[in-house]
């Protein structure tokens, strides 16, 4: 199983190297760093403008190739992302940008993914019972909203509450208040107001989609002979559906966790943009928007290592759940 | 009346009635159209320590009314009568409370052992649960060493380690002996054996039923074996009750409901199946008709439009369940059972012996040869890795089979599952060449053929497929199915139209019915589109891959006899695969008995039948059950151990060797050389009387003597 998962893991490596090779390529073709600079009044002279091209691997009179050859081979044996448009080397960029976005899809994502699991299994257990009823009509309206309307219906219900209070206990703008006392327990208290309202956006959208899915998989094994076999053994019918039936159902899930979480990040861009959150979604958009070569491929090398590491885990989860795959 | 009927089945068993069900009625409401009334009015008892069996065919009830028992239906059913287990009431109790007795003092076995074990659990984790769940106090470490034990009990080889193994790692046999370990690991009083067999191949079902004999024996348990199969209650059951559409319709001893049944059903049922030891010297009484459809039943009797003895009084009461005889507690459901049982109403008289068509000579007679395959062989090669596939051997699934077949006759293939049976057919009906031997269709080498060739010699031969269900395109209507052959010989549309009018009436379906949709068709009648199918392109030979194993067995004994038919009026060759034997030796002229690939012993079927000279075909026919008590109670039985070997284990000289009961029986030291020949030589068919048998010492095999 190891030396099976290191094949993988090398696999998956190969993979983003050829992800983010491509994404450079493809972001040198169509991207022009030079215009921003081109376009301001007055235009700088063009050995300024060469040089900062050559600054950022952009230079076009360096053929494409040996761009794309020096960029990798500094990722490959410096481990040098190069340089932003805002002169700022990529890799801070990527690590300061990663740790804000992962704090908001960690937390969300697992809170919505085992909160998905609860409801799914439960509707399946009350099937047409109103209760999952609810659940069900509750789930296809939250699915159905887009995020940014239900982003700002949160904030709608979280100034109404403030005002009720009449003081500001929940904020929604940003990572944290410039104003918060240094301790360390102050520090977190005030993180944690920040997060509180896109975590509940990604976990009611999450929770919702994870539902269906888990509910459609439980009802596939509510009649399934073995649950029968362990109601024979002397085990009540709730019993038995947790302990033989919720394992067998959460296989099928255990792929579509790892490879949403993979592209959750991408997904909360908007999320990022809409409770100004610098994170990675954020910083993608501004590549792109500035001509960024090497921040867009900075960007999909961070999205690539986030689907490496889920479908590692997916693995590692699938064998765990399902012994039949184990070798 | 009813109640009367209870008592009196009590007054005659031995010990005391462990388990009394009375007037248990199951009903399925529907949200359209009528409920489903699976179960009515069933009342009986088992006393502790007996066996009773309840036959019936799918849909009779019996299933559901042993789950009623279990607590084990679905919320919706509705259940009323009473159901009492040592004097308590289950009906009344909770699913808290009969958690208490279901897996301490009734256990049950399933159907389909791949299905009923949880399949990320090992086994072991499985029984431990049965044990741990009703005695707290008991240890993990404790419950697994107890596991071990069980499975030894139940004779799984190595079972320290096969305890870590997980469902999917057994064999289907193994399974279900893992099933009854479950079942008996805490004693219980009563085990309900729910078609435990039904899966498996005929030397495992032996295996599996003298395990539950044993555990039977150990536990003392009273049982209750249910099954379609009266072969297999005939040795094992003190009392048998017979089901049908819901209702109880016969209940009696053993000897009683074989010899003397006194319900038209049960003298059909025991009319239409075969007798392995008898078949084909007398047709199979079929029985017409299907059993009504439990949500809209008739007034009366439920068999009476399937009755050949009912009078108007059938359809207009249901007949109560009466002693109708000299015993007191053989009863049965049937206004006409006083006069079987006196005699005035012969048993052989409701269901007469069919004649046959046409007594044609050309199955007797030696036509010329239509088939002839010579040592034909079919690897599939094995994998591994994941990134770089490597390969890594091969599956020899047929490894060097020769036989011919000449117009007319029929040659039977069997063997257990896995032994190349379909392999060989498949190989067949590719016609191409073979990755070994050669196979020659009608003087024509097909190695030699071309597309167009191929093509035309595809009219000559067809195959009718094992489940009707699957087999037939559920868009098409059925003409279009019958004359799709035909459309990929190029036939015109008037030409198509014409043949499929005939073939309709030569199966025995009303031709009127070319339009309609096979789900609008029973499972015996989508069987007889499926033969007219294999029949449009009028071919010379036709394979039939177990063509009624998956039709109920009033249903398959019209099927057997359409095939009969057709092969006499048709001058047809057939090449039959099935793993009942006595379906097989109803129909077929010769056998080839395969394992692993290769045949052990072949020639004509009777010869082989009543004189097997293979240990393995020994093996095989004293698995076959009889659908008679004496017969099979009195039989010696040749036991093979264990589970066919993997198609990829090579095993030097005979590949039976590692299950052989003859060698087995062979001294070490006195047999020495012996042995030795059975360990390096792989034997060869060679000629004995009639037949051809691969053994080294058919001459020394004393296995049979009885």
């Amino acid at each position: 199983m190891a030396l099976y998962l290191i094949r993988r893991v090398i696999n998956y490596l190969i993979l983003t190297a050829v992800a983010t090779s491509l994404a450079y390529l493809l972001a040198s073709v169509g991207l022009n760093p030079a215009q921003p600079e081109q376009q301001r009044h007055p235009r700088p002279p063009q050995i300024v403008i060469d040089h900062l091209l050559d600054r950022w691997g952009a230079n076009p009179h360096v053929p494409l190739i040996e761009r794309v050859w020096v960029w990798f081979s500094n990722i490959l044996f410096h481990g040098d992302f190069g340089i932003s448009v805002q002169n700022q080397p990529v890799v801070t960029l990527l690590t300061t940008r990663a740790g804000v976005s992962l704090q908001l899809l960690l937390i969300g994502s697992i809170i919505g993914a085992i909160l998905g699991v609860v409801l799914g299994v439960w509707g399946a257990v009350r099937q047409y019972k109103p209760s999952d009823q609810i659940v069900t009509y509750a789930s296809f309206v939250i699915y159905a909203t887009p995020v940014i309307v239900m982003a700002i219906l949160l904030m709608v219900l979280a100034t109404g509450f403030n005002q009720a209070v009449g003081t500001q206990i929940i904020t929604f703008s940003g990572q944290y208040s410039a104003d918060a006392p240094a301790a360390f327990w102050p520090q977190l208290g005030d993180r944690l107001v920040h997060l509180l309202l896109p975590t509940t956006v990604l976990i009611l959208t999450s929770a919702a989609s994870y539902s269906r899915y888990q509910r459609n998989a439980m009802l596939d094994v509510l009649g399934a002979d073995y649950i029968r076999t362990a109601r024979a053994k002397g085990r009540t019918r709730n019993s038995a559906l947790i302990r033989h039936g919720v394992r067998v159902a959460l296989i099928p899930m255990s792929t579509f966790f790892a490879y949403s979480f993979g592209t959750l990040v991408t997904g909360s861009t908007l999320l990022e943009i809409i409770f100004s959150w610098h994170g990675m979604g954020e910083q993608a958009i501004q590549s792109i928007q500035q001509n960024d070569i090497n921040g867009v491929a900075g960007a999909t090398f961070f999205v690539a290592i986030l689907i490496l590491c889920s479908s590692t885990l997916s693995e590692v989860l699938y064998a765990a759940l399902d012994p039949r795959v184990r070798r | 009346m009813r109640e009367n009927a209870g008592v009196a089945s009590v007054s005659r068993v031995r010990g005391r009635p462990l388990l009394e069900v009375r007037d248990l009625s199951v009903t399925f409401p529907q949200r359209k159209g009528g409920d489903v009334r699976a179960v009515r009015n069933i009342s009986y008892t088992i006393a502790e320590g007996e066996l009773l069996g309840i036959v019936g065919e799918s849909g009779s009830g019996k299933s559901v009314s042993s789950l009623a028992v279990m607590g084990l239906l679905p919320t919706n059913a509705k259940i009323e009568g009473e159901i009492l287990f040592d004097g308590k009431s289950l009906l009344t109790m909770n699913d808290r409370q009969l958690s208490d007795i279901r897996g301490k003092d009734i256990a049950i076995v399933f159907q389909d052992p791949l299905s009923a074990l949880t399949p990320v659990y090992t086994i072991g984790d499985q029984i431990s649960e049965a044990l741990r769940l009703h005695d707290t106090a008991l240890t993990r470490r404790a419950a697994e060493v107890r596991a071990v034990e069980l499975l030894k009990v139940v004779g799984i080889p190595d079972s320290e380690r096969r305890v870590k193994a997980f469902p999917h790692e057994f064999s289907g046999g193994m399974r279900q002996r893992a099933m009854i370990a479950m079942a008996i690991a805490n004693n219980p009083r009563l085990i309900i054996a729910d078609e435990p067999t039904t899966a498996l191949d005929v030397t495992i079902q032996a295996q599996i039923l003298e395990v539950l004999e044993e555990a039977k024996q150990i536990t003392g348990a009273a049982v209750s074996l249910i099954t379609h199969d009266l072969g297999v209650v005939a040795g094992h059951a003190d009392r048998v009750m017979v089901m049908y559409a819901g209702k109880m319709v016969e209940m009696g001893t053993a000897e009683e409901v074989f010899y003397e049944p006194t319900m038209p059903y049960t003298v059909g049922l025991l009319r239409s199946v075969p007798n392995v030891r008898t078949a084909s010297t007398e047709r199979l009484v079929p029985l017409e008709g299907r059993p009504p459809s439990l949500s809209d039943l008739p007034v009366g009797c439920p068999f009476a439009v399937r009755c050949p003895a009912a009078i108007a009084e059938c359809l207009e009461v249901e007949p109560e369940l009466l002693a109708h005889g000299q015993a007191q507690d053989h009863l049965s459901a049937c206004h006409r059972a006083g006069a079987i049982a006196n005699g005035e109403l012969a048993r052989t008289d409701i269901f007469p012996r069919p004649e046959a068509h046409i007594d044609s000579a050309v199955s007797h007679g030696k036509g010329e040869t239509i088939l002839e395959v010579t040592d034909l062989k079919k690897s599939f090669p094995l994998f591994t890795g994941a990134v770089v596939r490597r390969k890594a051997g091969a599956v020899h699934a047929v490894d060097g089979v020769s036989f011919s077949i000449a117009q007319g006759r029929t040659l039977a293939l069997v063997g257990e599952s896995g032994c190349g049976k379909t392999t060989t057919i498949l190989e067949l009906m590719e016609l191409t060449k073979p990755e070994g031997g050669r196979i020659v269709l009608e003087g024509t080498d097909v190695a030699t053929l071309n597309k167009n060739s191929r093509n035309a010699l595809r009219a000559d031969i067809q195959i009718v497929f094992q489940d009707p269900a699957a087999a037939v395109d559920p868009r098409l209507p059925v003409g279009d199915v019958i004359a799709e052959p035909l459309l990929a010989q190029g036939v015109s549309k008037h030409d198509r139209d014409d043949r499929v009018t005939e073939l309709l009436e030569l199966v025995g379906l009303d031709p009127a019915m070319a339009d309609r949709y096979p789900h609008e068709f029973s499972g015996g009648q989508r069987q007889r589109i499926g033969i007219a199918r294999g029949l449009a392109t009028n071919p010379k030979l036709l394979v039939l891959d177990e063509p009624v194993s998956a039709l109920d067995v009033s249903i398959q004994a019209g099927v057997i006899n359409l095939l009969q038919d057709l092969r006499e009026k048709l001058g047809l060759s057939m090449i039959f695969v099935a793993h009942d034997l006595a379906v097989v030796r109803q129909i077929a002229n010769d056998v080839a008995v395969m394992y692993l690939g290769r045949i052990v012993e072949y020639g004509p079927i009777s010869d082989v039948f009543d004189n097997p000279r293979h240990p393995y075909t020994q093996a095989l026919m004293s698995a076959a059950p009889i659908p008679d008590p004496r017969e099979e109670r009195s039989r010696h039985r040749v036991l093979l151990d264990g589970d066919l070997p993997s198609p990829s284990e090579q095993i030097d000289g005979c590949r039976f060797r590692t299950r052989c009961p003859l060698y087995k029986m062979l001294d070490p030291v006195r047999d020495a050389a012996a042995r030795a020949k059975c360990e390096q030589d792989d034997p060869n068919l060679r000629p004995h009387d009639f037949v051809e048998v691969a053994c080294h010492h058919v001459d020394r095999n004393k296995l049979l003597v009885d």
